[in-house]
């Protein structure tokens, strides 16, 4: 499916730990993202394996879809801010949307 | 000599499935289930007796806990620093999950006395959660000093409205307010089934402490030690705080019990989010791997005949 170019928006996908999610959720709405979805996860990286057996060991993945500049700000703000001392990874991918305005 | 209780019995079962790595997983939603149930129902248990007897009487008991509760992890926390050699926030972290209180350790203290049939104090819970708190404020205060860099506001929110003090302090409400009378219509949930719940939370814990001991060679032979050492000399203080302030046998090995246990669930929640640069796989290793299975399995009888002793010692 390939859509105009204006459609085009970042997703901006995040796995870390559940501990941090209200405070992450505070700074992605005051950093413009629009929305987020959030959903639980698990796995291993090189903080060892996170299997959300229970609270302390559980993991979320967060992904906001929005435009360039405001992924931007969001990525480099959680990399300043939690990347030192919480399990976070991030990755940016490009998306095509239906209703941009909505982004 | 009494045969082993059955709740044992599940966390070794748990503790021997995570070992072996069995196929063996329970969904967090039951383990999340079941601690609800556990907190809920010790509240209940704690706030039916405070609507027996008058709050001030009880006051003396709730400071000096209060008291016991800021002291131990300022004692944790040099032993860890400079015989340890931790780095300060470690140090502190692990110091604050040592100060505060394990509602799990608890459940199975309660269900040990009450299969004895030992009396003890039907208000400890309120101990519990008066216990829980100060250290959390401790390993904070021992991590940063009084900065203003702490986000107090989302601390605070952290300690006082985490799960275990919301579930804790509700049902001591719901208990309070109903009444015994007003209970006994919720009784077949919270406290008949009291034990066979607590068994599926220790078969579970039983997997989380199989998964800790992995981590625990990484360490090394201090912090095996000091997870079986601080408790033991915790209990020393519980037991003799306990006679001092006139607590039966069973309160005195009760509150010993208390001061031995080592959290992992309020602590770890709140140093995460206020003293994040703490590994938080040495505290709950600690805590985890080496404290919670030792007061399960050595620790409550030992406090019992602890308490046993410091009553005779100093007379009743």
């Amino acid at each position: 499916m390939s859509l105009a170019n204006d459609h085009t928006r970042k997703l901006l996908t995040l796995v870390t730990e559940a501990a941090i999610e209200s405070s992450l959720v505070r700074d992605l709405d005051r950093l413009g993202a629009h929305g987020y979805t959030i959903t639980e996860a698990r796995g291993k990286g090189n903080r060892g394996v996170r299997n959300a057996g229970w609270d302390a060991s559980s993991n979320i993945r967060i992904e906001v879809v929005c435009n360039d500049e405001t992924a931007a700000a969001i990525a480099a703000h959680l990399k300043a801010q939690y990347y030192d001392n919480y399990a976070m990874i991030m990755w940016v991918s490009e998306v095509e949307v239906l209703r941009p305005e909505k982004f | 000599m009494n045969p082993i209780d059955p709740i044992i019995l599940f966390f070794l079962l748990g503790l021997f499935a995570g070992l072996a790595r069995a196929e063996l997983r329970l969904p967090a939603a039951i383990y999340d289930f079941v601690s609800i149930l556990l907190l809920l129902a010790i509240g209940l248990k704690g706030g039916i007796e405070l609507a027996k007897q008058p709050f001030g009487d009880l006051l003396p008991q709730i400071l000096a806990v209060l008291v016991m509760g800021f002291v131990l992890p300022l004692i944790a926390f040099p032993v860890l620093r400079y015989l340890g050699h931790f780095k300060r926030a470690d140090a502190a972290s692990i110091a604050a999950h040592y100060g505060s209180v394990s509602v799990g350790t608890y459940a199975v203290a309660v269900a040990y006395f009450g299969t004895r049939e030992i009396f003890f104090e039907a208000h400890m819970p309120l101990l519990l959660v008066v216990l829980e708190v100060p250290a959390i404020l401790v390993g904070i205060v021992l991590a940063r000093g009084i900065s203003n860099e702490t986000r107090w506001g989302a601390v605070m929110h952290e300690v006082f409205l985490g799960k275990g003090i919301v579930l804790l302090l509700g049902g001591l409400l719901i208990g309070w307010i109903a009444g015994p009378e007003g209970v006994v219509s919720i009784k077949p949930l919270f406290f008949d089934l009291f034990k066979g719940i607590l068994a599926i939370f220790l078969l579970e814990m039983g997997l989380i402490t199989a998964a800790q001991i992995g981590s625990l060679r990484q360490y090394g032979l201090f912090l095996l030690g000091f997870g079986v050492l601080m408790p033991v000399f915790s209990a020393v203080i519980g037991a003799v705080l306990g006679w001092a302030l006139g607590l039966s046998v069973g309160g005195t090995a009760v509150l010993a019990t208390l001061a031995a246990s080592a959290s992992y669930i309020a602590v770890p929640a709140a140093m995460r989010v206020s003293v994040p640069e703490a590994n938080p796989t040495l505290s709950l290793t600690a805590a985890l791997g080496i404290t919670f299975p030792f007061n399960v399995l050595v620790g409550v009888p030992l406090y019992h005949a602890m308490a046993e002793r410091t009553h005779a010692f100093f007379g009743a």
